[in-house]
């Protein structure tokens, strides 16, 4: 157990150090030691807890006072900066959360021992590498991207202290969620999460970083509140407060199902869902490792583990219809909503919406088929999506934006990063890559769930998923002329964490049979008391075997003929008046150059009108199936 | 065999023609001439075609456009030259702006004469060209046979 | 049926598929000029016209075009094998999306703008024609029990009467796979009706002919698609889906020579709208049964 303690603090203590260190060499070592050690931490956990879930009995006084303490004094903080910066929204919702947290405390926990406070079991464990490995590689990249951060917003004070502090105290955070078995806990951490996010996004303090980072903090009140409510459901009904129990209980119980609704929305707001996925959107405006690591590695995934962990819970009542729904049209309408997009980060905000709309929807239907989908759905997407951000990060910084019409021509200019983010991006969608395989059992479990909505958003769905990733990688294939290379000044310590991601994202693709057998498989055989045959026929078919072999084609494939052709080159047919692939001779002998642009169809799929249908749609379907299951309605 | 002499592909230029033999070359297509009967196919890209179509006199301004046109096309490649301006420049032989024949800018093969081409020669023109197309095939392979 | 007849199949595709489809394609030609009143060339002509591309002068646009194709080629081949192979239609289906990827990738990566909008129409008619063919397969699965090819075929019974909903949206979805008129928006057959030649204006030479190749695999492989509604396992079954199959080829002929290019918003609404009725709605249909 020791151990396990040892990883959750190793990152708040180097947060604390960087909090204090002012000098650029010294921040460098520390965070990169301390990403070391957090890394070789979670190996090390992984290694010796798999495969044997338990439970730590860990009760202390003081820790349960010292979290009371520290979560008034942030009630407070909310409180206070609400109205310093005119965001009553957010101090009114502060106040109501205090309240409840005050008559919680006095009131309704009084008597209620949660013996165990800590466990560990393979779906944490797979969570534990992903913040671990992840998650310190993006602080490692940091290190190297606020540096040029800081040189573009010289007149800015620098803060980096403030910035790494955030980063590790949000690894640390990222832990006890993972770990923790007491809800109360779970919610300390839960609630320490959102407000280092508030505090990342509106890092730059500018106007509109201040607005996101409200609206952040506004909407994942309304989650925190949500799942305050269902502890006190819990304590007040049945007075538990421990993970196991719930999920031991039988889910038919009326006030069980309201509790699992109430932490099922709160996992809904924390992995941006329709109608709360405003807030991501809005994170965009931070750095680019805070996106990297609100998105792919940490709070996002908090609420996706959050439903994960209740799918049990989920199948076919009130509960699994509403994350089904919620989490199937997100995927659908997010996907729309990224054809859209331009901005390089808003393409992957949407993307990372729809994404975990799928894992969602994964949980809802509540089979260890469609949870299998979904947690290998949230490995595959942590790996490349923190990938596809930094590389995104970087090539702004090289080439002075991030809108992909501008990365016309990117394999020409950055040769190398173009190449990762083109696997990043086959990553994303194509077969015979990652997230295609879980696409794919997703489907096949949407089919057996027999729900018509979700299966036509996942076949809509992924026709426009496809749309919008190659409109993006033709973008980045384009070849262009006398194009200058730029990769000279990309920092060392970015390209270790885009190779290392890389690599992994590669390496995940053709060893996720090993992945599944070692973590996933006996989760779900535990968790659904289901027998591991049932799960074998889709891993263990020839098809598997197939789509890695057709991966394993496509990795070798590129060595020996990528680039190698023997052919004469010669220059594109420009109507016979071509001076070049880029230009031509005009009227008057003018030199016209040439552009095209993407096609972003805003009159189908603009923002604006997605965001009114889907807010509208899954706001009603939240509202009414909560209110049904509380009038105790079954199905 | 290759197929070559069997599939010719054409690429049509009009230089600066009145447009009749444009018409003409154009009626080929039609039921009555049907060129797709000897796998012609009237294609608008050159890095596809193999025999090359002008029609009309050069002038200073289309002369590079002839040029990157022919360029563009891969070897073997034949150029026809339809009607009498692309042959030698016609009726606008002496005007201020025209070099003359399309021989002046890029080499022809075929002279089709004719104000305007009647598809018949027209026809019998690429026809002629085929011929010289499978020779300079030959030849091309020769020389990567000696290479 | 043993599994040395799917090996079989998988072999006869691979060696004599790109045959039937030149045929096909001649036939294509001849029955459209003739519609036309013409004579029309050879049966073989697109033999002929692979056979002179092989032999041009080899030039290309760029280092890396000819891989992204020979990729496109290679995967259009493995497409078309598991699926006379018996294997699982949607392993088939995601597999066409990677050859598809490469081929589109191919025509952004020559930086030309004629085939950079020939990809991006590429790209949407896609979009319209995807939810039909998943759908396809869904359909497939709830009624037979079976994603794969074999699994359908065996179980017996010809599946076109409760999937008669998905089968007409296929055959419509049909026309935009085979890049007919009036969804021939990306790189069209007819030279003259295409911004230059679409997609393929950049491919010459061995690039150009390994398209062409593809295209042959690629019909063969949709006719198949065609066939299945109508195989039962016995020779009545497979007799019946050829037979379909070519009148789904003539038919499409017809569509082709009658019907001018529709505009892209045309192409993605009634893809769409197709998808959703008939095939959503076979999907209801077959849960209610």
């Amino acid at each position: 157990m020791n151990d396990i303690l040892f990883m959750m603090v190793v990152p708040f203590i180097a947060a604390c150090l960087l909090l204090v260190t002012k000098s650029d060499k010294a921040r460098t070592v520390i965070a990169e030691v301390a990403a070391a050690v957090i890394i070789l931490s979670s190996i090390w956990v992984a290694y010796s807890y798999l495969g044997e879930p338990q439970t730590f009995g860990f009760h202390n006084e003081t820790i349960d006072l010292l979290m009371f303490v520290v979560e008034v004094i942030l009630g407070l903080v909310i409180i206070y900066l609400g109205i310093k910066h005119k965001k009553y929204a957010a101090s009114v919702l502060g106040l109501v959360q205090l309240c409840m947290s005050l008559y919680f405390e006095f009131a309704l926990k009084e008597g209620i021992e949660v013996e165990n406070a800590l466990y560990i079991d393979d779906l944490s464990i797979v969570m534990v590498l992903i913040i671990g490995i992840i998650g310190s590689l993006i602080c490692v990249y940091a290190v190297g991207y606020m540096r040029d951060f800081q040189e573009h917003h010289r007149d800015e004070k620098d803060r980096r202290p403030w910035f790494f502090f955030l980063l590790y105290t949000f690894l640390s955070a990222m832990y006890g969620i993972v770990l923790s078995n007491d809800l109360v806990w779970m919610f300390f951490f839960w609630e320490i999460t959102t407000l280092c996010s508030f505090a990342l996004i509106g890092y730059t303090r500018t106007t509109e970083a201040v607005n996101n980072s409200f609206r952040q903090l506004i909407l994942n009140l309304i989650g925190g509140i949500a799942f305050l409510t269902a502890n006190m459901v819990l304590a007040h009904q049945y007075g538990f407060l421990d993970l196991q129990s719930l999920l031991a209980s039988d889910s038919e119980a009326q006030w069980i199902l309201v509790a699992v609704m109430l932490l099922c929305l709160a996992g809904i707001v924390k992995s941006a869902q329709m109608p709360f996925h405003t807030w991501l959107l809005g994170a965009m405006v931070a750095p680019t490792p805070t996106s990297a690591l609100l998105h792919s590695s940490t709070m996002v995934k908090a609420g996706v583990f959050m439903v994960l962990k209740l799918s049990p819970l989920l199948t076919g009542n009130l509960a699994g219809y509403m994350t089904m729904t919620v989490g199937g049209l997100t995927f659908l309408l997010a996907s729309m909503a990224a054809i859209s997009q331009s901005n390089a980060k808003r393409v992957l905000a949407y993307s990372t919406i729809a994404n975990l709309g799928l894992i969602v929807a994964c949980a809802g239907v509540g089979e260890p088929e469609a949870v299998w989908a979904g947690i290998m759905l949230m490995i595959f997407h942590a790996v490349t999506k923190s990938m596809m951000f930094l590389s995104v990060g970087t090539a702004e910084h090289h080439i002075g934006s991030r809108d992909i019409e501008d990365m016309d021509g990117l394999f020409t200019r950055m040769p190398k990063l173009a190449i990762i983010m083109m696997i990043g991006i086959a990553g994303m969608f194509l077969a015979p890559f990652g997230m295609l395989i879980s696409k794919w059992a997703a489907l096949t479990s949407f089919v057996d769930s027999e729900y018509i909505v979700l299966i036509a958003c996942i076949v809509f769905g992924s026709a426009v998923t496809s749309f919008y990733w190659t409109k993006w990688l033709g973008k980045l294939a384009c070849t262009v002329s006398d194009a200058e290379d730029c990769e000279e000044t990309v920092h060392r310590q970015e390209w270790f964490a885009l190779g290392c991601l890389g690599v992994l994202t590669i390496a995940l693709c053709i060893l996720y049979p090993v992945v599944s057998s070692e973590t996933i498989i006996p989760w779900l055989t535990e968790t659904f008391h289901a027998s591991g045959e049932e799960l074998i026929p889709l891993l263990e078919s020839n098809n598997m075997y197939i789509v890695i072999l057709m991966a394993i084609v496509l990795v070798l494939l590129p060595l020996p003929f990528f680039g190698r052709t023997k052919k004469r080159v010669v220059p594109n047919y420009m109507a016979g008046v071509g001076i070049d692939d880029q230009s031509y001779v005009g009227s008057m002998g003018a030199t016209v150059n040439v552009t095209l642009r993407n096609w972003y169809m805003n009159a189908w799929f603009g923002e604006d009108r997605i965001r009114k249908v889907g807010e509208a749609v899954t706001a009603v379907v939240i509202v009414a199936l909560i209110v049904a299951a509380v009038a105790g309605v079954s199905i | 065999m290759s197929g070559t002499t069997k599939s010719p592909w054409l690429l049509h230029y009009d230089a600066s023609s009145c447009n009749g033999c444009d018409i003409e070359v154009l009626a080929c297509l039609t039921p009555v001439y049907d060129v797709e009967r000897f796998g012609v196919i009237n294609t608008g890209d050159p890095k596809q075609a193999d025999i090359f179509l002008v029609t009309g006199a050069v002038n200073d301004q289309n002369k590079e456009v002839v040029k990157q046109l022919y360029d563009q096309m891969p070897e073997p490649k034949v150029v026809v030259a339809v009607g009498v301006c692309a042959c030698s420049g016609g009726i606008f032989r002496d005007c201020y702006n025209i070099l003359g024949g399309v021989d002046k800018v890029i080499p022809v093969d075929v002279y089709v004469p004719g104000c305007a081409a009647r598809p018949e020669s027209i026809i019998d023109g690429v026809v002629k060209g085929l011929d010289v197309l499978e020779k300079k095939r030959l030849k091309l392979r020769e020389e990567e046979g000696k290479r | 049926m043993s599994d040395w007849i799917w090996i079989a199949m998988c072999v006869l595709f691979v060696i004599i598929g790109p045959l039937i489809g030149c045929i096909l394609a001649g036939i294509d030609r001849k029955i459209s000029a003739r519609m036309q009143n013409r004579v029309g060339p050879p049966i073989l002509q697109p033999l002929y016209d692979v056979k002179k591309f092989l032999a041009k002068e080899q030039v290309t646009p760029n280092k890396v075009q000819d891989f992204y194709v020979m990729v496109f080629l290679l995967f259009t081949i493995v497409t078309g094998a598991m699926f006379f192979a018996g294997m699982d239609l949607l392993l088939v289906i995601f597999s066409l999306t990677l050859a598809e990827t490469f081929l589109v990738l191919a025509a952004y990566s020559s930086g030309s703008v004629y085939s950079q909008i020939g990809a991006q129409r590429e790209l949407y008619v896609a979009m319209a024609f995807e939810p039909i063919i998943l759908l396809m397969a869904i359909c497939y699965y709830m009624h037979t029990g079976s994603f794969s090819v074999s699994g359908i075929i065996e179980s017996g019974s010809m599946s076109v009467i409760p999937l008669l909903g998905v089968f007409v949206a296929f055959m419509f979805g049909l026309t935009m796979k085979l890049r007919k008129s009036p969804f021939d928006l990306s790189l069209s057959h007819h030279a003259h009706q295409d911004i230059v030649r679409g997609m393929a204006t950049e491919f010459s030479g061995r690039t150009y002919a390994s398209l062409e190749i593809a295209h042959w695999y690629e019909s063969v492989m949709l006719l198949g698609m065609v066939a299945l509604f109508f195989a039962d396992g016995t020779w009545v079954g497979a007799a019946v889906g050829i037979v379909i199959a070519l009148l789904a080829w003539v038919l499409e002929i017809w569509i082709d020579n009658g019907f001018a290019r529709m505009t892209w918003q045309t192409a993605l609404k009634s893809g769409w709208v197709v998808g959703l009725v008939l095939g959503v709605g076979n999907v209801a249909v077959l849960l209610l049964m």
